[in-house]
């Protein structure tokens, strides 16, 4: 069995509206994100994934399922998605214990994965209650116990973030990245991207429904060749080091920190930059205390490739 | 928990006829829990016990002789013909059968079940199942009130007509039409659910169709619920003006092939349910 999620040249319309166009994409295992603004085809990607929708042409599978085998492909798949309602009635137990009954289990061994699940989204207090008297936050934590009440293999999560606190954001961030940890598919859209950006492995970039890039955030940063590299270097005196790199270096701006104590250097040619930078150090002349890549993250990528900034949705 | 539910999974897939069964049966029952039996249905409630309130008024009021009983067994077969099939039963299975699926994506809420590991056409069958227990279970307590209250006003008369004469006959022959009624109708207003946005101006096409049904070629005959029904009314109702007209006579035929012909009829209806709901697609906003 495949351990990928493939999507084979797979574009989905709505009538005449573009969904998703063309895609085509190999998801292995880790933490993936879907980055990309309103609108730009991510939660139709999700919803394709899920067999929510059908694509228009092209194929796609998950792990080598696809939904028409519901009973085989819902057990591997849990999505939670960002529709923010449910069936009338009802208390977050009997939520996520009626969704667990029909897997076949036993009453038992249901109620032992729903204390489970309910546990790790924090919500084991309020389970009783109904889950129409829960707050916003309390109803993405119910979607998300539910999603991974039956130990799927591949996890989906259309902006699992919303709504959340601060504590409860890190608290799912930190489940995000076990379950990651774990060897699972944890596929995450999500406008909070300095958040996610910390624990994904991959990124994927679309928008009006094409696919813009994908792959490791590092390598895809490294492909955006038209913004050099920025890099910032904590030291004691930024502002001759800044000197030193463009005298030599293929740097093409510099900008103090606003501490005074760095200094963000953009260059073109990042190889020969670690090489200079190795040379200035052993001088001893500037004392450099760390070097780290500023512009590598999702937040950067979505900036330079789609433009619009810090608005991902 | 993962290494058990691992175990799980691989036993039931050696079984999936038996997985099936639990499935269908669970979701049945979190179906008839969620869905059908809350105070939304109320005006369900009242469709189905309006003649029982009006037959009680009667019993308390006037008194019964033993000559009026074929008068009100006449009564009895036109509330059950005229207002039960073409009405009562009609308009109830539309509100219980279309909110199993439009209701549900009126509330933004069928895609649990969609994303659940049971197979869509199982879903479709065990919506179907709920939604035909609870109007079986209300429109059968209300005909059996009813049949009570018709009767019990003329005491022993009453019962050795129940008991000795032809009444019981007649009660398990409006039973079973109550019952086919409601599968029937069930069937498709499900259907109607699945292809429309709001199925109430298709449902008055059908309810036109159910009306002029007896006047159309014979094989056209065949596509109506209520012209099956009216072969299997144990008391033929005589009726004028207006109402004749859902009480056209047509040419008999046996109670067998009237109830074999509409199963056929209700088992093409799911046939094609079952094709449209593997086809199904949730998009909210245009929903």
């Amino acid at each position: 069995m495949s351990d990928q999620i493939i999507f084979e040249d797979v574009s989905k319309f709505y009538g005449e509206v573009l969904g998703v166009n063309r895609i085509t994409l190999s998801i292995p295992p880790g933490i993936t994100t879907l980055v990309g603004p309103n609108g730009s085809g991510k939660t139709t990607l999700m919803n394709l994934m899920t067999g929510l929708i059908q694509p228009s042409r092209g194929r796609l599978s998950v792990l080598g399922l696809t939904p028409a085998d519901a009973t085989e492909f819902f057990s591997a798949v849990g999505y939670c998605a960002q529709f923010d309602s449910f069936p009338r009635n009802i208390t977050g137990w009997q939520f996520v214990y009626d969704s667990l009954m029909l897997y076949g289990m036993e009453k038992a061994m249901a109620a032992d994965f729903t204390v489970e699940a309910l546990d790790r989204v924090q919500l084991g207090e309020a389970a009783g209650r109904r889950i129409a008297g829960y707050s916003k936050g309390m109803r993405q934590k119910i979607r998300l116990a539910q999603s991974i009440a039956h130990h799927p293999r591949v996890l989906v999560l259309d902006e699992p973030l919303n709504g959340l606190d601060p504590m409860a954001r890190a608290e799912s961030m930190a489940l995000f990245e076990d379950l990651g940890r774990q060897g699972m598919h944890v596929i995450i859209s999500s406008h909070i991207l300095d958040e996610v950006d910390r624990i994904s492995d991959r990124v994927i970039l679309i928008t009006g429904g094409y696919l813009i890039a994908e792959g490791d955030i590092h390598q895809v940063r490294q492909e955006v060749h038209e913004k050099p590299m920025q890099v910032l270097i904590r030291c004691d005196r930024p502002e001759v080091l800044a000197s030193r790199m463009f005298s030599v270096n293929h740097c093409v701006e510099a900008r103090l920190h606003a501490d005074g104590k760095g200094v963000f250097l953009r260059t073109s040619e990042l190889d020969q930059f670690y090489s200079m930078l190795n040379g200035i150090a052993a001088e001893g002349l500037i004392k450099i205390d760390s070097v780290a890549p500023a512009d590598d993250d999702a937040n950067a990528i979505y900036q330079y490739l789609i433009g619009t900034e810090g608005s991902a949705s | 928990m993962a290494s058990s539910m691992a175990t799980m999974r691989e036993r039931l897939s050696q079984a999936p006829w038996g997985l099936w069964w639990i499935q269908g049966y669970r979701l049945t029952r979190i179906e008839l829990r969620r869905n059908l039996f809350s105070w939304r249905a109320a005006w369900i409630y009242f469709l189905a016990f309006v003649p029982t309130f009006i037959l009680l008024i009667h019993l308390v009021v006037d008194r019964h002789s033993g000559n009026s009983i074929s008068e009100d067994t006449s009564i009895l077969a036109g509330i059950v013909q005229l207002y039960y099939i073409r009405l009562g039963v009609f308009f109830g299975c539309l509100g219980i059968f279309s909110r199993l699926i439009r209701g549900e994506m009126i509330e933004r809420s069928i895609h649990f079940y969609l994303l659940s590991p049971v197979r869509r056409e199982l879903q479709l069958l065990a919506k179907f199942a709920a939604g035909s227990i609870a109007a079986i279970l209300l429109f059968a307590s209300a005909i059996l009130a009813n049949f009570v209250l018709v009767y019990v006003g003329f005491g022993a008369a009453g019962s050795d007509y129940i008991f000795n004469g032809p009444g019981l006959g007649q009660m398990e022959s409006y039973l079973a039409i109550i019952v086919l009624a409601c599968l029937g109708y069930g069937a498709v207003f499900l259907l109607l659910s699945m292809m429309f946005r709001n199925p109430t101006p298709a449902a008055m096409l059908v309810l036109g169709w159910e009306a002029i049904n007896p006047i159309l070629p014979s094989l056209l005959q065949k596509l109506s619920v209520a012209s099956y029904l009216r072969h299997l009314m144990p008391v033929q109702v005589g009726a004028e003006g207006i109402f004749a007209l859902l009480t056209v006579k047509t040419e008999p035929v046996p109670a067998w092939q009237a109830t074999l012909g509409l199963m056929a009829l209700i088992a093409v209806v799911l046939f094609y349910s079952c094709l449209r709901i593997r086809k199904l697609e949730i998009r909210y906003t245009t929903d």
